[in-house]
């Protein structure tokens, strides 16, 4: 037989070797991966590991009480899912207990702290004008632009190509500790937004004493800052400039958080200006940004800057040196990444309908005993050891090939699974776990089918070398047809889902991919490889390919027969 | 085992093989019958819905040596469902979480007595508290938002890879896999958990995949099936249905013997519980999957086409052929014979067999991996 090489297109088929040494890489890498970053299991769910209980209970604010009712029981119960379990492969657990507790259930290693931030914290967020700001707390020192915060600021992002490019290193002039009275109280009466403005000159003469007593670097006097401030009205907040508290005066909110459609990590590396969080605008939320950006521009400093005041302290003071129009717009502050990624997570999810504190923190033993999952892997592999011996009593040789796949299979799913523990917050429950048994199932049809095809052309006479790639476009075909079904189901559900179901749906993709993988990078080139030898080549009746008993007859050619296609269209 | 091998060979060369599409009314008969008993039992028992989507009642007790497993029994007796059990804490200063479902304000009172008078503790101690669910309205509207979705696109895939029919009869062959699978689920009256739903969705996909490989093979069987006159679309789908039959069986035995092992072998430990709930819905999901990839969607499929008139046409010369064949002489008697596209009679005398099902248009020789040199 020559060897089968006229014509071939992909390199699979004529270089098995190169397909099979870059999966056993591909294996080697993963496992190497996964016993350096010290994760050797997949990470379990809290029906199967336990976890981190927590709850926290909804406080209400006075006068306020009937705010505390199922509905925004419920809104928030949803909010604190997204937050906690963003991709939903987390496993964490949101429930209503009672009237005014919330139960989170989070699996045994995830930062439970982390966890405890991002459920807790009610993410209001508002723009709001700054009026004055300066450092708070010891020597009022000016801002310090040398620190890595510098001086955030405000810039179009993705925005039409008109904007010139903003230099941004200058720094912002430092605050002068004088009080701009008059241009002050203009700012707290200046109608920036369409709420109604700050009232009486008697309310801004109580603001400006009390901005001008408040200390920011006092924790009490910091949390009670701006504490009960009215959308409408303007407040004194604290912030954080690299390593200085800042107190500042600021006039009514301009734009609400309602108003970011969507929010974003991103490392910026044009202007080295580190982690930032990209906002998207709603339709409203832009034109008043805009209106807003527009009107501070023609400010003088610090009156040009805007805050970002979330749950009332202020992350971030941008100035503004046009109007931002286009509906996106950037935080950027000293942020590392993992406050960035919680920020923009907050903001996309929307800010809790109430506040909430934390009530308790205690560790869960698992839901469903130890002795279910054990009892799972037990019949699993039970299962798993009948499925070997129908192979090996039905396919003879053939079976090493699919067993050996299977292991493949296996160990890519195994390491797969254990390095998305630590990167993307996977945890495996007891229902994943049976659906990768039954992956099984899905994994081992791909070589059946194969087999079956193979077996079909040596019945038609031909030798065990020809056969094989034969086969294959057709298996090809219907592999990569119904896997694409299987694909299909798991990209709209993850997509579209929330919770568990995005999960599963995570899962299946992860296994019909890895079942595309094996099959075109393992058992195809391996089976070329194989029918090289004189065990299967020959076929050798323990090879599951024996001619004979698969009842071949020998070509008998009396005419020219067309033969069959190789290379079939792609579904 | 020769004997397998050999039933295999001659299903390939359709010497041997069951008439699938000829009894297909008794299968859609048995079909419906089970569909209508699964339908009845959800209309009169309805589905037995875990915690997780209706809630229901949390008790915490105060710390307590009782056992988890012994805590779980206790509560399950007290109000007749399925409880969860947690420790909260660790050590000995441990309290319980018990988690029951389907239980309102009135009976809980009454469980909580129970649960504090069994573990020997005050009844004071035993806060009872209700408890949404953690699988919310949200989550189970966003599935059925995404099943939906789903649904449609696969159909339009399936009608472009195929044709409109294969569809159509492989929504059928789901709708009745999920149907079963579910009635099952209320008659047994089995807690349905989101374990159970992952089952289901498990099910869905694998249920198409399997209808999938079997129409992939029809499709290429009756590539050119109007060019020739020897057999009928039914025929060559009952052809088609017997050539992937083994394997169907193969890979049916290999997907479901490790769920029977968790159904019997981990529900026999264990007797019920999650594992139970997960391993029971893909069981009969499987089951009903391979059944219905075969005898149901396959059949329907042939049904559909024949209606067409080019198929009725067809049927028409190959009924007339025969009917010719068989008055020329009795000898040649319907061979066992591969060549579908042979227009020539007299060629059927020589059992030999081609290559299987291709069109007769091919460029010969075009890749052949043996080079032909014997």
């Amino acid at each position: 037989m020559a060897a089968p090489k006229k014509g071939r297109k992909a390199s699979a088929q004529s270089k098995p070797g190169r397909s099979l040494a870059l999966i056993l890489i591909a294996i080697a890498a993963l496992t190497g991966g996964m016993f350096a970053s010290g994760h050797t299991t997949p990470r379990l769910g809290i029906d199967l590991a336990g976890g981190t209980s927590i709850t926290l209970r909804a406080e209400a604010e006075p006068g306020q009480e009937s705010a505390i009712n199922k509905t925004n029981m419920d809104t928030a119960v949803q909010i604190m899912e997204r937050r906690v379990n963003g991709l939903g492969v987390s496993e964490a657990e949101v429930q209503t207990q009672g009237d005014k507790n919330i139960i989170v259930n989070i699996p045994k290693g995830t930062d439970s702290k982390q966890a405890r931030d991002q459920v807790g914290t009610t993410a209001k967020l508002y723009f709001r004008p700054v009026l004055q700001r300066e450092a708070s707390g010891g020597a009022a020192q000016p801002t310090p632009s040398a620190s890595p915060s510098g001086s955030p600021s405000a810039s179009p992002s993705g925005s039409s190509a008109k904007d010139p490019a903003k230099s941004t290193g200058s720094a912002t002039p430092s605050a002068t500790a004088t009080t701009q009275g008059r241009a002050v109280t203009g700012g707290l009466k200046a109608d920036t937004s369409p709420s109604p403005s700050a009232g009486a000159d008697g309310d801004v003469a109580k603001l400006q004493a009390a901005y001008t007593a408040l200390d920011c670097s006092k924790p009490a006097q910091r949390a009670d800052a701006g504490k009960d401030a009215k959308p409408g009205e303007a407040t004194v907040a604290c912030g954080k400039d690299g390593e200085v508290w800042t107190k500042f005066l600021l006039g009514p909110v301009a734009v609400d958080g309602t108003e970011v459609k969507d929010a974003q990590a991103s490392f910026d590396t044009t202007r080295a200006a580190g982690w930032q969080v990209d906002m998207k605008f709603t339709g409203t939320g832009s034109k008043k940004f805009a209106d807003i950006t527009g009107e501070l521009s023609k400010q003088q400093s610090p009156q040009n800057e805007f805050a970002i005041v979330l749950d009332d302290e202020v992350v971030s003071h941008p100035y503004v040196q046009q109007a931002i129009t286009g509906g996106n717009a950037q935080i950027s502050g000293s942020f590392t990444q993992e406050e960035a990624k919680s920020l923009a997570n907050m903001l996309s999810y929307g800010a809790l309908p109430l506040t909430f504190s934390e009530d308790s923190v205690t560790t869960v033993t698992a839901a469903l005993g130890g002795e279910q999952l054990e009892a799972g892997l037990i019949a699993g592999a039970i299962g798993l050891a009948l499925v070997v011996i129908y192979l090996l009593v039905y396919y003879r040789g053939l079976s090493i090939i699919a067993i050996l796949s299977l292991l493949v299979s296996a160990a890519l799913t195994y390491t797969i699974m254990s390095l998305l523990g630590p990167t993307i917050g996977f945890a495996l429950n007891l229902p994943a776990v049976c659906g990768a048994i039954v992956a099984i199932g899905i994994t081992a049809d791909s070589f059946i089918v194969y087999f079956e095809r193979v077996r079909d052309e040596i019945r038609e006479g031909r030798s065990l070398r020809p056969a094989v790639e034969r086969a294959w476009p057709r298996a090809r075909r219907t592999i990569l047809v119904s896997d694409f079904v299987s694909f299909l189901a798991a990209a709209v559900l993850f997509i579209v889902t929330v919770g568990k179901v995005q999960g599963f749906a995570f899962t299946l993709g992860l296994t019909t991919l890895l079942d595309v993988v094996v099959v075109f990078l393992f058992t195809k080139p391996l089976l070329t490889l194989l029918a090289r030898t004189k065990f299967y080549g020959g076929g050798h009746p323990w090879s599951g390919l024996d001619p004979k008993r698969l009842g071949a007859r020998p070509p008998l050619r009396r005419t020219r027969r067309p033969s069959a296609p190789i290379e079939t269209k792609e579904a | 085992m020769s004997k397998l091998g050999n039933l295999g060979a001659r299903l390939h060369r359709g010497e041997v093989g069951y008439d699938f599409v000829r009894n297909r009314k008794l299968w859609y008969g048995i079909s419906i019958l089970i569909t209508i008993t699964a339908i009845v039992g959800l209309a009169v028992r309805g589905l037995n819905m875990g915690i997780e989507f209706q809630g229901g009642a949390v008790f915490n007790t105060p710390k307590t040596t009782v056992s988890v497993a012994q805590a779980q029994e206790i509560a399950e007796e007290a109000s007749g469902h399925d409880a969860i059990v947690q420790k909260l804490g660790g050590g000995d200063k441990a309290t319980l979480r018990i988690q029951v479902a389907g239980i309102d304000t009135k009976q809980a009172d009454k469980v909580s007595a129970e649960i504090a008078d069994k573990l020997g503790v005050s009844e004071n101690d035993v806060t009872g508290e209700l408890v949404g669910p953690s699988w919310g309205e949200q989550i189970a509207n966003k599935a059925w938002q995404g099943l939906g979705i789903f649904l449609i696109l696969v159909v339009i895939y399936l009608a472009i890879a195929f044709e409109w029919r294969m569809a159509l009869a492989a929504f059928v062959a789901l709708i009745h896999d999920i149907t079963i699978t579910v009635g099952i689920y209320a008659l047994v009256g089995f807690e349905v958990t989101p374990g159970t739903v992952i089952g289901l969705l498990t099910i869905l996909g694998y249920s198409l995949y399997d209808t999938v490989v079997v129409f992939d093979s029809l499709k290429e069987q009756t590539k050119d099936i109007t060019k020739q006159t020897r057999w009928t679309y039914s025929e060559i789908a009952n052809r088609s249905i017997n050539g992937t039959l083994v394997r169907s069986i193969n890979t049916t035995v290999v997907a479901l013997l490790p769920v029977a092992g968790l159904l019997f072998i981990g529900g026999g430990f264990l007797g019920a519980g999650m594992l139970n709930d997960i391993s029971l819905s893909l069981f009969v999901g499987l089951a009903a999957g391979a059944y219905s990839s075969i005898f149901i969607a396959t059949p329907l499929v042939a049904d559909l086409k024949e209606r067409e008139p080019q198929m009725k046409a067809l049927k028409k010369r190959v009924l007339a052929k025969r009917a010719q064949t068989a008055a020329e002489g009795p000898a040649t008697d319907v061979p066992a014979d591969d060549e579908l596209y042979d227009d020539e009679p007299e060629d059927t005398a020589a059992a030999v067999v081609g290559p299987r099902n291709q069109p007769a248009s091919r460029t010969r020789g075009r890749n052949r991996p043996s080079g032909k040199r014997r």
